[in-house]
């Protein structure tokens, strides 16, 4: 598996590519459409990260010694985000995860996506995939 | 008629860039911008003025106490109150509703009750169950109309003796629905029980007369009235505020303390504990006199044609969604799309210079009955034009070619 900083890098030279935010926005959305649909049934409360506007459900799971991530949401745009960090931090070791700096997210223009006002419930998820993988670290 | 170019001279906060793009401003219904005079006057306030109310017996003081009182002057006329003493001073519509929810509940016992509908804001909701579960009595909610106003039928059915006050939106914030209040103030009068208006929505638009209504109480907020934020009216009949009891204690609500017993002054200082936000009430003035000199029935003949260029367009777009009345409706469209999501939107009109509310909009059972997650919300003010909302609904379809 590559590194996480790999990845991030490689998404930022992605992006790098697009002249406009239609683009960009177009890729982002295209991300959330191809993002495997999550069975109705794992969208319980218990795999629910509520956010104001639009609801994150995500899943981990250990498998050997890395962490798999699945997840959906209910809007676009955040399936988008949510495709991009399962790239990243899908398949990584506990530790990497719980240690990464996710400075793409910046560098690729998105910050705003992840600010409290937005509510999507993007920044609780990233907090509960790290919650996830250290709680995750010595099963 | 309105010279749109000229009103729009006074806020400049709406001459700018955002994302590339001239603003374009339809978020009225969250809050609305403030013209200079407002602004300058709170400037100015802090430069010239500012001093303590009703206290010190100084120079500064005196213009203080003198500015925020004419303040309260000058709404008692805006609403057509009898006195100013009906006029209490708090931080907005919320707080005026709480504090009625918080003092009322003298009147409200084991087994009364107290009417909501269900197309109210969380502000109109959360403080009375508060006040039913403390005083074990019983919350009622009117049920609305697929057409998004109220099921009056139910509510004439809901009204019994048990009912000890009934708290309306006097427009929804959701639906633009303009509620018939004079039908439910005068049927609900009829059981003895209260009225409360929660006017936040209307105020800006419709002309009131508290008295001709004969309700017992109405409040709204400033911010929405191009005034500053942290200033809100609560008007309520003299005869009730009398009977009730102080809301919060400390200084300025009080006659005289003593570790015994301690006197409360009179209205409406009674429900005004502490230093209120004097810059902004006396700002507020100037908020009042802008919607004066344009003129409330202007205002509203201006919006209502925005509302409707804006639905029409609207309408002309595939699978689009409008929710709430046809007719007797403020300036607020809310409005989804077919299998999008409406926050997808509000992302990409933001990309797009345009602002505008996505989301529950803070009524949740609202959103329940219609089974969506939220809605997106076009809302206008006097100062916007036909050609931001031509902008807008080309963003729409922009917005809507990208999500589907």
């Amino acid at each position: 598996m590559r590194l996480i900083d790999e990845i991030q890098q490689e998404i930022i030279s992605d992006f790098n590519l697009f002249s406009d935010w239609t683009q960009k926005y177009e890729y982002l959305i295209d991300l959330g459409k191809e993002l495997k649909v999550l069975d109705a049934k794992h969208k319980t409360e218990e795999n629910l990260i509520k956010g104001c506007q639009s609801n994150v459900w995500l899943i981990a799971k250990k498998e050997k010694n890395s962490i798999v991530f699945t997840a959906d949401s209910d809007a676009i745009m955040t399936k988008g985000i949510i495709a991009l960090l399962i790239k990243i931090l899908s398949n990584q070791t506990p530790k990497d995860i719980t240690n990464c700096d996710l400075f793409f997210i910046k560098k690729i223009g998105l910050s705003e996506h992840l600010s409290a006002t937005r509510a999507n419930g993007l920044l609780s998820m990233i907090k509960q995939m790290k919650l996830y993988a250290y709680g995750l670290e010595n099963k | 008629m309105i010279d749109v170019s000229a009103v729009r001279n006074l806020f400049p906060i709406l001459n700018q860039k955002i994302n590339n793009h001239d603003l374009i401003y339809l978020d009225n219904g969250a809050t609305t911008q403030k013209p200079n005079s407002v602004t300058r006057s709170i400037e100015d306030y802090y430069k010239k003025v500012n001093s303590n109310v009703h206290r010190g017996a100084h120079y500064l003081s005196n213009l203080s106490t003198e500015k925020y009182e004419q303040t309260r002057e000058k709404i008692k006329n805006f609403i057509g109150a009898k006195k100013t003493c009906e006029i209490i001073l708090t931080k907005g519509t919320t707080d005026s509703i709480n504090l009625i929810a918080n003092t009322f509940d003298s009147n409200i016992n084991e087994g009364d009750e107290v009417i909501i509908s269900e197309m109210e804001h969380h502000s109109n909701i959360v403080p009375w169950q508060i006040c039913c579960d403390k005083n074990k009595a019983v919350l009622k909610v009117v049920p609305i109309l697929n057409s998004g106003e109220i099921d009056f039928d139910k509510f004439q059915s809901l009204l019994s003796k048990k009912t000890k006050l009934v708290s309306i939106s006097h427009v929804s914030n959701v639906l633009g629905t303009i509620n018939p209040i004079k039908k439910i103030i005068d049927l609900a009068h009829k059981f003895k029980a209260k009225v409360f208006i929660d006017g936040a929505q209307a105020a800006s638009h419709i002309k009131l007369d508290v008295q001709k209504l004969n309700v017992d109480f109405y409040c709204f907020s400033a911010h929405k009235l191009y005034g500053p934020t942290g200033v809100g009216v609560l008007y309520g009949k003299e005869s009730i505020l009398n009977e009730l009891e102080p809301y919060q204690g400390g200084g300025e609500m009080i006659k005289s303390v003593d570790f015994n017993k301690t006197t409360y002054a009179d209205l409406p200082h009674k429900f005004e504990a502490g230093t209120p936000n004097i810059a902004g009430v006396v700002s507020f003035s100037k908020s009042i006199d802008f919607l004066e000199s344009v003129g409330l029935d202007n205002i509203k003949s201006h919006q209502e044609k925005l509302l409707q260029y804006a639905t029409k367009k609207l309408l002309e777009i595939k699978d689009v969604i409008i929710y709430g009345p046809k007719h007797q409706k403020a300036a607020i469209i809310s409005f989804n799309i077919k299998n999008v999501h409406p926050y997808d939107v509000g992302v990409l009109l933001d990309k797009m210079g345009i602002a505008i509310r996505t989301g529950h909009h803070c009524a949740q059972p609202l959103m329940k009955k219609y089974n969506i997650p939220g809605t997106i919300r076009l809302s206008f003010a006097v100062y916007n034009t036909t050609k931001e909302i031509d902008l807008c609904i080309d963003a729409i379809k922009k917005s809507k070619k990208m999500l589907t």
